[in-house]
This record gives structure tokens, sequence and C-alpha cells, in this order.
């Protein structure tokens, strides 16, 4: 691909330091946008790069600004959406990590088009080491004149604070996170109303992730236009894939929108391969919430095109025999990996992760957790299998939030396109049983022996 | 009857340090005038920290009263969230992520060879009060699994070997009483 845009100066020593990340033409966009721009121009400028959401949803971001109530009398607030807890992904990390001032620079030009001062960054309690990375960033910031009273002698005045979560996937959902930034517990809201009505404290608030605050600075530098020109079709710009799994190189690959998906797994320049010569079997494209594609259905549409890393090409087909962009968490399965096994784990987590709010996800986790060990433990029945499909498919749509969806589609997705792994399960329990916990990573691990992966599917 | 611990009371007089209060009023600070609730998930971490290790009842009433809020108010958030222990725990927190990415590049490989090696289960303490082991969902290392934490300090792409190392560190660490530890307190500057 192209040169990178997010991880432009990520090699350069020390680029951590403001001193470094300034000379390599850190803080330009800042400057650009303050004194060259109207806050309105930003906006239209973020509009026309066709930026989209890079938490998972991809929604138009400068659409999503747009919808900010500016008639309110109150104060208005920018949160940053750094509770990075989806399976798979960990782009937010690395980014933060490596180059906390392009999240900064950032803030202050997304503040800047939205008109508002206070901005938070919700960041997940586990990434404490990155409090002070990131502390350390915002105080050089300030130390410079671009944070505090009257930035760079214009009227804009914009503080940034850090708030660490304390462990609860949910509260990446954004009205949790609102409701835990306020100090309660992570319950999503109803909506309506919207974040850009009823925010933080009741106030208008634009809630975005990570990445795509990150890429403001970018676009503003390149222009809305140039950085359109990136990437293919609606999925413009470029967007970061974390990869992990069964891979020969796990990491954080800055990619071009459009890049084939064959050359992300198996060129050198990315993941270079499946681990120990084997064969891919699955994927699951964009975080653990997505649904779960066979080898052949992630390669190729069931058009038999060639699938594309993009919103749009990664979701053709539907759910029949499509998954999404989501939040890039791209994870990857070789034929050793057990699918009922890997279904039951993600269940599992949903289950753990529930905000328990409402009663389809509460309960239907759990129920759909219960079954999916009786079927990986064999005491499966034959029909544990449609039931399965009956739990998940109550879940979805008939929560609050999005999570019902999240943890409904794993279990769906794996039994559309792996169902004879189940049945398998069901008819041959004592095979099945005997594989104890410890033993089937060590066997699958090293000499590929779960029965289960010996036969061949599709 | 069952007396759960949440419910018990023990009356100890807890207190924060005068530099830790000071972070506090300062956190504070953060937030608009009279939401000084939303200062309540960085201070009981920073309360679980210096105030022994875990959320008793009488820490949880002592930040609801620094906050000035109802004491169930703390209670509902500190049982929410899984960063916050309710139970003693030891003074080195293993939590060993499970999720599907760790769990299918050794993750639960290393847990059982945990829980061989301290001889304790997960959930449990070690006799000498050092290590507790849990395990946690997604940690969001999953490029560098398997993946643990250590009182929120990360350690990644583990093997057996790993482990001993990591773990001889931790004894080494906890007999001198100079080693710094990674506090919430000092992350906040």
């Amino acid at each position: 691909m192209g040169k990178p845009v997010l991880l432009e100066h990520i090699r350069i020593p020390g680029i951590r330091q403001f001193g470094v990340y300034r000379s390599h033409g850190g803080y330009r966009p800042v400057e650009k946008a303050l004194l060259e721009m109207s806050p309105t121009e930003v906006g239209q400028e973020v509009t026309r790069s066709g930026l989209r959401g890079r938490g998972g949803a991809g929604f138009p971001t400068g659409l999503k600004w747009s919808f900010l109530n500016r008639k309110s009398d109150k104060p208005r607030y920018l949160v940053c959406n750094a509770d990075e807890s989806e399976p798979g992904t960990f782009k937010d990390r690395y980014l933060m990590e490596h180059l906390p001032h392009r999240l900064v620079e950032g803030l202050i030009v997304s503040s800047y088009a939205l008109g508002v001062n206070t901005c938070y960054i919700y960041i997940r309690g586990e990434f404490k080491y990155l409090v002070r990375i990131l502390e350390h960033a915002i105080r050089e910031a300030k130390e410079n004149g671009f944070l505090g009273e009257r930035i760079l002698g214009t009227d804009f005045s914009l503080e940034i604070h850090l708030h660490p979560g304390a462990g609860a996937y949910i509260c990446g959902e954004e009205t949790a996170l609102l409701e835990s930034l306020e100090g309660k517990r992570g319950n999503p809201r109803i909506k309506p109303p919207y974040p850009a009505y009823k925010g933080l404290y009741d106030c208008p608030t634009v809630v975005n992730n990570v990445e795509t605050l990150a890429a403001v600075g970018p676009i503003i530098n390149m222009g809305g236009e140039a950085y359109a020109g990136l990437g293919k079709g609606k999925s413009t710009g470029t967007k970061l894939i974390s990869a992990c799994g069964h891979i020969n190189r796990p990491g954080v690959y800055e990619i071009e929108m459009g890049l084939p998906v064959e050359e992300f797994i198996f060129s050198d320049e990315y993941c270079n391969g499946i681990r120990s010569g084997r064969h891919l079997k699955a994927v699951i494209p964009g975080g653990s919430s997505v649904p779960v594609l066979p080898a052949d259905l992630i390669l190729r549409t069931a058009k038999n095109e060639k699938r594309l890393l993009t919103y749009e090409s990664l979701e053709e087909g539907g759910f029949d025999s499509g998954s999404m962009l989501g939040s890039g968490g791209f994870i990857v399965y070789d034929e050793t990996a057990c699918m009922v096994r890997n279904t039951l784990n993600l269940t599992r987590f949903y289950r753990h992760e529930s905000c328990g709010q409402c009663s389809p996800c509460r309960e239907g986790t759990g129920w759909m957790e219960k079954v999916l060990w009786r079927i990986e433990h064999g005491e499966g029945r034959w029909k544990d299998i449609d039931l399965l499909v009956n739990i998940a498919r109550h879940i979805e749509g008939n929560t609050i939030c999005p999570f019902g969806d999240a943890a409904a589609w794993p279990v769906a997705s794996a039994i559309r396109h792996f169902r004879e792994e189940f049945e398998y399960h069901v008819e041959y329990p004592d095979e099945v049983r005997v594989i104890t916990h410890g033993n089937l990573v060590r066997e699958t691990r090293f000499t590929g022996g779960h029965p289960v992966s010996g036969i061949r599917f599709r | 009857m069952i007396t759960h611990r949440l419910h018990v009371k023990e009356n100890r007089p807890v207190a924060f340090s005068e530099a830790t209060l000071k972070k506090v009023r300062e956190l504070i600070q953060q937030y608009p005038e009279g939401k000084q609730k939303s200062a309540l998930l960085p201070v009981l971490h920073m309360a679980q920290e210096e105030l022994g290790g875990y959320l008793s009842v009488d820490v949880m009433d002592y930040v609801a009263s620094l906050l000035q809020l109802n004491p169930i108010e703390v209670f509902e958030v500190a049982t929410f969230y899984s960063m916050f222990y309710l139970e003693p725990v030891g003074k080195y927190v293993i939590e060993v992520c499970r999720t599907a990415p760790c769990a299918i590049c050794g993750g639960e490989e290393i847990l059982e060879y945990l829980k061989e090696k301290l001889q304790i289960g997960v959930g449990e303490t070690t006799p000498d009060g050092l290590f507790t082991l849990k395990t946690v969902e997604c940690l969001g290392g999953c490029g560098y699994a398997p993946v643990l934490q250590v009182n929120t300090q990360f350690h990644e792409q583990l093997d057996q070997v790993a482990i001993d190392r990591l773990l001889d560190t931790l004894r080494k660490q906890a007999a001198d009483p100079s080693s710094a530890d990674l506090t919430w307190a000092s992350q906040f500057c």
C-alpha cells in the first residue's frame, strides 16, 4: 500500500515527545484549523473526507458531528472512547502508546470544530500504563500553548481530562460510557434521546473512537478531498487492522481500505500466512461480535468476487455469507481450532460482560453458554443446535443496546457455517468427552489432535 | 441465615494520606461543579490500592463520605466493575486473559501451569498472601497472546519459562520494600 497516514511517524525514535512530534509536522493541523479555518469549515472538511466511525459501527463522522445540538445554551462535550475491549482489537492501545500526540492533536481540532471546551478521554482501566503517557502528552501540549486558555491567541479554550474505567466491556457502548463517566454503573441508555442532544450530564455530547479522532489531524493536513481519494467507494481513507490468532505475524497494520483479505492474510507485508504451515479455517474480521466466516467465504464472496477490507465488501452477502469490518479486530483460526469450543468461549465472554439490564441478553447469554457447554463436553442433544439458533434469534434486536446482537451473531454464524462440527460433537460424545480442558490445548497446539479437526469441512 | 461479607461493617478507621487526598481534590476539579460523583471510579481505584487491596464496606463508606454520595451509590458501582475486588486479595493479583484470541494461542495452557505452580485454584490466594490467581476477559493484547496482568501491569507473549521468571521477579520484588509500584495516584499528574 501507499504511505501510512495515521502511523506515518511511528518509527521515529522519541516521537512520543512533543518536540520530536512537532518537528515532524505535528500540531500543524491545529494551527491550520484554528488560525485559517472556521469551525464549520473544519466540520465540512471531515464530512468531505468520508471518514466513518472506527469503533465498529462505521457511522459517518461528519454526519454525527452535524447532529450535535448547537442551539442549547448548555456546555457541549467531546468524549473520546478509549475503552477498547472488543476481543481481537488492540489498535487504539497501540496508537495511544506510540503516538499519543496524534490523539491530542485530533482532540483539539475536533473540539474546535464542535465548539467544545471540555473533553474527556474515557480509557479502559486495564490500560493504566497509558494514563501516564497520555497525561504527559496533554501536559506537554499545554506547556506549548496548544491546550488551556486562548489557544494560539484565538478565543478558543480547551481542557482535556482522562477518566479511567474499571473493567467493563459494555462501557465501550457510547451511552454506557457516559453513564460510567458520570460515576454510575455502565448501563446503556435508551436512544433517543441521542447523546448529541442529551449526553454527558444531559448536555449535547459527541462520543468518538480514538482512531476516528486521531484521523482528524491528517484529514485537516491533507484536506478532506485527498483523504477521500484513499480507499475504495464509501470506505475512504486508511484503517488500523489488529491481526491476531494463528498467523505468523500478529500485530497492528495500517491498510488502505480496499486491500484484498487474501493479500492481508498471506502477504509477508502483513500477517505472513498461517502459523506452522497449516491451513486457514475461519476468520472473524471485525472483533468477536461480528459473524465468523469460513476460509472460502472470507477470501471470496458468495458471488465469487475478491473479498476486500472495506465496510461494503465484508458486508457483501448479508448474514448468509457476509460479515462486517467492525472495529478491525482480525482473528484468524487454522484447522486445529474447534469452532464449538471457540463459540463457547465467546459466549462465556458475553455472559460475563452483559450489564444485566435487558432480560433477553442477561438470560439468553447464560442459557446459550450452558447449552454450548453441554455440546462441547459431550453432553449435547440433537435439538440443542436448533435451540441455540432459536435463543440467538430471540436476543437479537430485543435489547436496549447492540450488545444483544453482538452476543447472538457469533453463535448464529458459527452454527450457520460450521453446523457439521456441532453435529459431530453431538454424534460422537465419547470422543469429545475424553478431551479434557488442559489436554485440548496441548494437543491442538502441538499435534493438531482434536478429532474434530480431522474431518474435512465444506 | 447467610451473612455476606458485603454486609459486614467492621468500623475500622480508614483514611487516605494527605497526598492522595490532594489528588482526589484535583480529580474532582476535572468535572463540573456538583458532578463530583464522576470522580468515583478513579477514587475507588486509588482507595483499593491504598486502603488494603480490596474494597471493604468501610472503604466504600469512606469513599462515599469523601464524594458526598449515598453508600449505595458506591456499592452498586463497586459491584459492577470487574477491576474492583470485594474480597481480600494477595499482594500480587495475577489475572490471566481467557478470551478466544488468547485461549487459542496458549492462554488456557498458561492458566493450567500457574495453577500447578502456585498450587491454588482460580480465585484463590497462596497461603503466604503473595499471589491471587484470577481470570479476566479480553485485556486488549490479543496480538501478543497469551497475556496476563499483575496488578494491571501487562505481561505478554508468555510461555512456561516466562511465567517462571515472572514469579521469581515478583517474589524478589515483594521482599524489597523500595520497589516501586505503578499506582493510580502516581499515574495522574
